[in-house]
């Protein structure tokens, strides 16, 4: 790494934390999920927390941001508190959605997370419709859309991106590149390259080569942010990265679909790692001071698990409700 | 009280809406320019309508044509505090956007555990009787129905189409709005007040003792001048317009056939799983004792819609079919 933006040590310090509960809540669910305590199945983040927390800590309070499947991650790098988080993945009453949602579909309103999407791509236009609303009631926020390569194959993406250039929305269109949708490469699936498809609608596009570097995405996607609070509209930046695990805990595939040395090289890139190692070598920490931060995420982790594992179930009434934001009659429902 | 049309209730709807609350925007293709004449006083010929003069191109917009962006942009702006106003035009469009309505719309404030509210209207306009063929001429309101989640209004008249489509605008949850265009044209005292229809109340259109009629969006005059024949032979129907599928006032629906024993149920869409079918299993299940006939269903066919007048004309309800099953019903 180089020249970098002059950032407050505490700034560096909070994103290797995100960093941290990302790895060690997505490792603690997939535990969770083999030992039966997680029903159903989880998609981690595991590998690519520097492109979710490099993108969430440019946004500020008040801005928004929509998920896909694999999303425990950005409620978590938007600042979300691990505990209810942890106990929607298990199905607990104390859960960020009660119970309702589960791992495929937190939100956490608190925080700017306006919902992940089980659907692929469909929390696309959801992002441009939050941008739509800053710049009608002339609010100063940004909305920004994670989604991966695949629903980069997805018209609603090209509606949406047509939609807030012509509209010059602020709205960062962020595809996390992990290189495969499920089992499929994505150069076999997919015409050129995703960040040449911004010229044709007449936005930046952005290509962030390194996405295990913290701050290079930081950087790109604070660009973007200004861009859009300047009213210049949106940017689709593509951040090159890598799930270090499968699709999905639990799924096994008998074709060994990702070639091991490519495997082997980006392993070696652990953001982590990486980003502890650069803390260290600007003297921004001690090694000591890095441990400490380690073992109190651990903690902060163990907690949200016991936490999850200890709430109560959510009571049956709870399925009835939310349906609707006045009273209905049951009846007409059931 | 003045003397409104259908499709002027609408546009006076929308821009008392507008005026109420500087949330409330319009979204759609051709709005900007009034082509429909539900944003602007008439189809004036000036550079833009007189919405767009009146409330800005901030709060009017032309959209590309991308239902599926349209829609979801609009869910997201009223999960972040718009009040949009989607116009769809033609019903069928809706199916462009279904993953966001089934998806987004519906499930949002469920999935999130209430965190989100999504209030927003979609207008759409089934052009059916018309000779546009099969591709313009749908009336999917009860495919909408089956949804939960979504609020599924089907307006028969001027007065309910103006009150309903206000009561739409204040709901906090995402409303669809299913317009008969063969109705656009009709006219109707309208208050000069601002006033809403409530939601799940049904308008008893036509008191009667011999015959319940339920007559939904472009039925319903039908199910009038029906129930004005029968009169002249003596038979007495009490005609209900539910105005409002989801939330559906049953318990009127049930009344009256606790006391006329008898019910017939008209309107445009198809058969399977309609709004009849639901309305005729409600009863079944809650009022089968006081049936002194089978119920009868008069809907359009479970058949796609052709094109020329001499074919389309069989396809959907008319006032002698709604006559014939009223005659049926009363053993005749």
């Amino acid at each position: 790494m180089t020249s970098r933006p002059n950032l407050p040590t505490e700034t560096l310090l909070e994103m290797q934390r995100r960093m941290l509960r990302i790895r060690l809540f997505d490792e603690r669910a997939s535990k969770m999920v083999k030992r039966g305590y997680i029903p159903g199945t989880v998609h981690t983040s595991i590998g690519q927390e520097a492109q979710v927390v490099g993108a969430c800590m440019a946004l500020r309070p008040g801005d928004h941001m929509t998920g896909n499947h694999r999303s425990h991650g950005h409620p978590i790098g938007m600042g979300s508190p691990l505990g209810p988080l942890m106990a929607e993945l298990v199905g607990k009453a104390t859960g960020v959605c009660k119970g309702k949602g589960g791992s495929l579909h937190l939100a956490d309103y608190a925080v700017g997370s306006l919902g992940e999407s089980g659907i692929t791509g469909s929390s696309i236009p959801i992002a441009a419709g939050a941008g739509l609303s800053a710049q009608v009631l002339g609010e100063d926020r940004v909305a920004m859309c994670f989604f991966g390569d695949g629903a980069a194959n997805q018209g609603v993406l090209y509606e949406s991106m047509n939609l807030a250039s012509a509209w010059k929305l602020p709205v960062i269109f962020l595809c996390e590149n992990n290189h495969y949708a499920l089992s499929t490469p994505a150069h076999t699936v997919t015409g050129g390259r995703i960040v040449d498809r911004a010229a044709g609608f007449g936005m930046p596009g952005v290509r962030v080569e390194n996405g295990q570097e913290v701050l290079d995405v930081y950087e790109a996607v604070s660009e973007a942010v200004a861009r859009g609070r300047r009213g210049e509209g949106p940017t689709l930046i593509e951040v090159m990265t890598y799930r270090f695990r499968e699709h999905s805990e639990g799924l096994r595939i008998n074709i060994d679909y990702r070639d091991q040395a490519e495997r082997e090289l980006w392993l070696s890139r652990d953001p982590i790692k990486m980003f502890r190692e650069y803390l260290v070598d600007m003297k921004r920490a001690t090694p000591d001071e890095m441990d400490a931060l380690e073992a109190a995420i651990a903690q902060e982790v163990e907690d949200c698990a016991t936490f999850a594992i200890e709430s109560p179930d959510p009571d049956a009434s709870v399925a009835f409700q939310d349906l609707y934001s006045d009273k209905y009659e049951l009846e007409d429902v059931l | 009280m003045s003397v409104m049309t259908y499709i002027g209730a609408i546009g006076a709807a929308q821009r008392e809406a507008m005026q109420a609350d500087k949330r409330v925007i319009i979204i759609g293709e051709d709005v900007e320019a009034n082509v429909y004449g539900t944003t602007g006083e008439s189809k004036q010929r000036a550079e833009s309508g007189d919405f767009v003069e009146q409330f800005g191109k901030m709060r009017i917009r032309n959209t590309p044509i991308s239902e599926e962006a349209m829609v979801g942009a609009a869910i997201g702006a009223a999960m972040t505090g718009l009040r949009p106003i989607v116009d769809l035009s033609y019903s069928s469009f809706l199916y462009m956007a279904m993953d966001q309505f089934v998806n987004q719309a519906a499930k949002n404030r469920y999935m999130f555990g209430g965190q989100s509210s999504i209030p927003v209207v979609f207008r759409s306009a089934m052009f059916y009787g018309l000779n546009t063929g099969a591709h313009h001429s749908d009336r999917p309101y009860s495919m909408f129905m089956t949804i939960p989640g979504l609020k599924i209004l089907a307006p028969a008249s001027a007065s309910d189409a103006k009150g309903l489509m206000r009561s739409a605008v204040d709901s906090d949850d995402p409303v669809l709005i299913f317009e008969a265009v063969p109705l656009w044209g009709q006219k109707e005292e309208v208050p000069d007040e601002e006033y809403w229809v409530p939601f799940g109340k049904a308008r008893i259109r036509r008191e009667g003792s011999d015959v319940t009629v339920v007559g939904i969006s472009g039925s319903l005059p039908l199910a009038l001048q029906a129930a004005d024949a029968m009169a002249e032979e003596g038979v007495s129907c009490e005609v209900i317009d539910p105005r409002t599928l989801v939330p559906l006032d049953s318990a009127s629906i049930i009344e009256s056939v606790k006391k006329t024993g008898r019910l017939v149920i008209a309107e445009p869409a198809h058969r399977t799983c309609g709004a009849a079918a639901e309305i005729s299993a409600i009863v079944a299940e809650k009022a089968q004792p006081y049936l002194k006939a089978p119920i009868i269903r008069v809907t359009a066919l479970n058949m796609q819609i052709p094109f020329s007048p001499a074919l389309e004309r069989h396809m959907y309800p008319t006032k002698e079919k709604i006559i014939d099953a009223i005659r049926k019903v009363r053993g005749h």
